[in-house]
């Protein structure tokens, strides 16, 4: 799956300004010269499963308002297990030579350039930042063809009631994780109110990273699901799956939903660690809690308004031995919360659509320093504290094509240090684009997928991973990432 | 330098996306050539009144790929539909001909019918529940769906029927309704247990001649036309139009339509007040039944 954004392996290529434009120009004629011949070429960010289309006969557009985002049929679908609720839904029903699984992939062209990295002076001599040699500041720029990560994904249903999802998901040289890994008892006690889902799983955040329609570095992952601040040892991020055990219920139709899940503090990573290096280890258990409502709006379509919380504790160190963490020992847990409102507005017949999004971050004084709980705290630290939010735009003009805006912010409210700038880790993130949709039926899916993002980011290393992943050389330091993405992004 | 590079790609971008824009309905998929029977309906479920203007779009996004651009039944995945291993082929919209309805044989549904058709979707078959659309965007719906057959435009729908009061569900109206069950031979498509396995349940065809198989009451799963006994005496009344499956309208008196719908409920392996009497009674007198089915057909009938 591209987890986060795409974290694609970018050609190191100095670019000039005439190499970028002919290589701009050039893909975007040969791209669209393909694109009506292009039902053999394929994608992948997230989830969308034409394995389900094909097992129930119905169009991509059915589920999805622009796959791979969820309607909400989709997503009574999704709330049912996979189910239609036809008494057809169990594998007994279908044809034994079907078989449950969705290829996703996006063979591309993109550019990411990226400004204010410290780079060597002289090539091959290693600047230090801050010392000597020092380090200059330059504008770091890579275009060419490139891959998506892979998404492999089969999904559905065991028994009557009884669903389950398996994604091992790729980056782009197949190296393979458990993006997610789950089996989910529904409707217990006959009501819908009661589904248990037990493993690895994305939370059920009422706007989905997993399944938007974003496709670039810096335009493919919202800011505010991943963002800590400057200097903070807490890695978590409200977009990224974990694992645990989830209770979640809803209405008939779905207008009204809940979840409430227990999670280990690992971050979503197995074999106990959390994927810190330093402090990797959690043995406490984090809660996320979401509610949304649904209200029909006449021919406007429908709006969904939602909350959510997430709570949980992360160590400061780790007990160690010969110097070397223990994995899953960690000690001095401190607490963190994120927490905020969001919204599926539809307008004008359901063809605009709107996404808000509000969020408040707070993390616990040691995390925010990075200071072990055994220690003193730096001089003027504090507890830092953080609000970020974004509204996302779609217009479907028809099924076949949308186009895509975004713009988001995240501003600090308290910095962990006295010492910080007032606006160290603040960011503005601004997307547009669209997808067309050449084909769409009910066996696979085939998107034309052109997007322009660009992240203003200040004093941090850009969440695209853009750049040379060192942050500017000032503390105040603007940083400028820019994508352009033009790819096909195919399921089958 | 950056500044340039930035506007370039930006503009480059959105060259793109115009041509792009501007090329797309050349390539046939954009605009999905629907062929309609008759102008603009409109729909009216209690106060909300749909437009087929907007139920146009609905239609293309989620129903045509079994229903086709025609309406006739034959969307892309209407070849997969197999009869014969029970999932019907979609409605063919063209002939205005409906299983569900609270209106007489031969008569158009009301749009309330198609509503709840539409809401509730048909149980063992590919079509699903539509709850998850706005009231608004159902009504929509059912108004196109009715400019495929130009029958919408020239007649109206049937006066739905009247059901009366059901009157209480005990051992004796059950008893009478086996008799009904008995002498209106609906054992011979349903079967003497209520298994859909009657002796002609194999030679059935709708009226498409595609093979349609008699409800299983044992399944147990809600009927096509709904769920409760009110739904199954309508269905008795009206019957299911395009099926073999006829109205009893002219055949039978009300009371007698309730004492079947009480049986039947005692075929479903369901916790119902019915299900509940007929046990207690069998246990005492069930040596004295008499099996249904043909004289010469052995047991059934418990």
């Amino acid at each position: 799956m591209f987890e986060q954004g795409l974290k694609i392996g970018k050609l190191a290529q100095p670019g000039s300004l005439r190499r970028a434009i002919t290589g701009i120009a050039v893909a975007a004629c040969a791209l669209l010269a393909a694109a009506p011949t292009a039902h053999a070429l394929p994608n992948g960010k997230v989830l969308a499963i034409p394995a389900f289309a094909r097992k129930y006969g119905l169009p991509c557009s059915a589920c999805h308002t622009a796959w791979p985002e969820l309607n909400n049929f989709g997503q009574v679908f999704r709330d049912n297990g996979y189910q239609l609720m036809n008494d057809r839904d169990s594998p007994i029903w279908q044809n034994p030579s079907y078989f449950p699984i969705t290829l996703r992939m996006t063979p591309n062209w993109h550019l990411e350039n990226t400004t204010n990295q410290p780079v060597d002076a002289t090539p091959g001599v290693s600047c230090v930042p801050g010392g000597t040699p020092a380090c200059v500041s330059k504008t770091v720029q890579m275009n060419g063809f490139d891959l998506s990560g892979m998404d492999f994904w089969t999904a559905g249903t065991l028994f009557k009631n009884v669903s389950f999802s398996l994604l091992p998901s790729s980056n782009a040289t197949a190296t393979f994780h458990f993006e997610n890994a789950y089996v989910r008892f529904d409707n217990l006690g006959h009501s819908s109110w009661f589904n248990l889902k037990v493993g690895k799983f994305e939370l059920d955040n009422l706007i989905s990273e997993k399944r938007f329609l974003f496709l670039s570095a810096n335009g493919g992952l919202y800011q505010s699901y991943h963002f800590v601040p400057a200097g903070d040892s807490n890695n978590f991020g409200i977009g990224d799956n974990q694992l645990g055990v989830e209770l979640a219920g809803h209405s008939a139709n779905s207008y009204t939903r809940y979840s409430i899940a227990v999670l280990s503090a690992t971050e979503g990573n197995v074999g106990f660690g959390n994927g810190n290096t330093v402090v990797n280890a959690g043995r406490t258990y984090d809660v996320a809690l979401n509610f949304s409502q649904t209200f029909a709006a006449g021919s406007q379509g429908y709006e969904r308004i939602g909350a959510f919380a997430y709570i949980g504790y992360r160590p400061t160190y780790a007990m160690t031995a010969l110097g070397a963490p223990i994995t899953g020992e960690g000690l001095g847990n401190k607490p963190f919360y994120r927490a905020g409102f969001s919204a599926d507005l539809f307008f004008l017949n359901s063809k605009l659509e709107f996404l808000p999004l509000y969020m408040h971050g707070y993390d616990n004084v040691y995390l925010g320093t990075g200071t072990q709980a055994n220690m003193p705290l730096p001089v003027g630290a504090h507890a830092p504290s953080w609000n970020s939010g974004f509204i996302e735009t779609h217009y479907y003009y028809t099924p076949q094509l949308v186009f895509i805006g975004r713009y988001e912010l995240i501003r600090m409210s308290q910095q962990a240090l006295s010492s910080n700038p007032s606006n160290q880790s603040n960011i503005d993130a601004y997307s547009i684009g669209y997808r067309w949709y050449p084909i769409m039926f009910s066996r696979a899916g085939l998107a034309f997928h052109n997007e322009y993002s660009i992240t203003k980011s200040i004093g941090i290393i850009p969440l695209s991973a853009d750049g040379v992943f060192l942050p500017p050389l000032a503390a105040n330091g603007k940083v400028w990432s820019g994508s352009l993405f033009i790819g096909f992004d195919f399921d089958f | 330098m950056r500044t340039r590079v930035e506007a370039l790609t930006l503009f480059l971008g959105a060259a793109g996306m115009l041509l792009t824009v501007g090329a797309a309905p050349c390539f046939g998929q954009i605009d999905i050539n629907i062929h309609t029977a008759t102008g603009p309906m409109e729909s009216h479920i209690g106060d909300v009144t749909g437009q087929s203007e907007r139920g146009k779009a609905y239609y293309r996004r989620s129903c045509i790929g079994c229903h086709g651009p025609n309406g006739d039944g034959n969307g892309e995945n209407a070849l997969w539909f197999d009869p014969v291993l029970g999932f019907a082929k979609p409605r063919d919209f063209t002939l205005a001909t409906f299983k569900c309805r609270s209106t007489p044989t031969g008569t158009l549904p009301t749009d309330k019918d198609l509503f709840e058709a539409v809401t509730r979707g048909f149980v063992t078959t590919n079509m699903p529940q539509w709850r998850a659309l706005t009231e608004q965007e159902r009504a929509d719906l059912v108004a196109f769906i009715k400019t495929f057959s130009a029958k919408w435009a020239t007649q109206k729908a049937g006066t739905p029927i009247n059901i009366p009061p059901e009157p209480t569900a005990n051992i004796e109206s059950i008893l009478r309704g086996r008799e009904n069950f008995q002498k209106m031979q609906c054992w011979k498509c349903h079967g003497p247990e209520g298994h859909g396995d009657g002796p002609s349940a194999s030679t059935l065809t709708d009226s498409k001649d595609n093979p349609i198989r008699p409800y299983n009451f044992s399944s147990g799963s809600r009927f096509k036309c709904g769920e409760t006994n009110q739904d199954l005496y309508r269905i008795f009344m009206t019957g299911l139009d395009g099926t073999p499956m006829p109205s009893f309208a002219d055949v039978i008196q009300p009371n007698d339509a309730w004492d079947l719908v009480h049986f039947l409920r005692t075929l479903q392996p369901l916790d119902t007040p019915e299900a509940k009497a007929w046990k207690e009674w069998l246990t005492t007198h069930g040596k004295e039944l008499k099996p249904i089915g043909a004289e010469e057909a052995p047991g059934g009938g418990q």
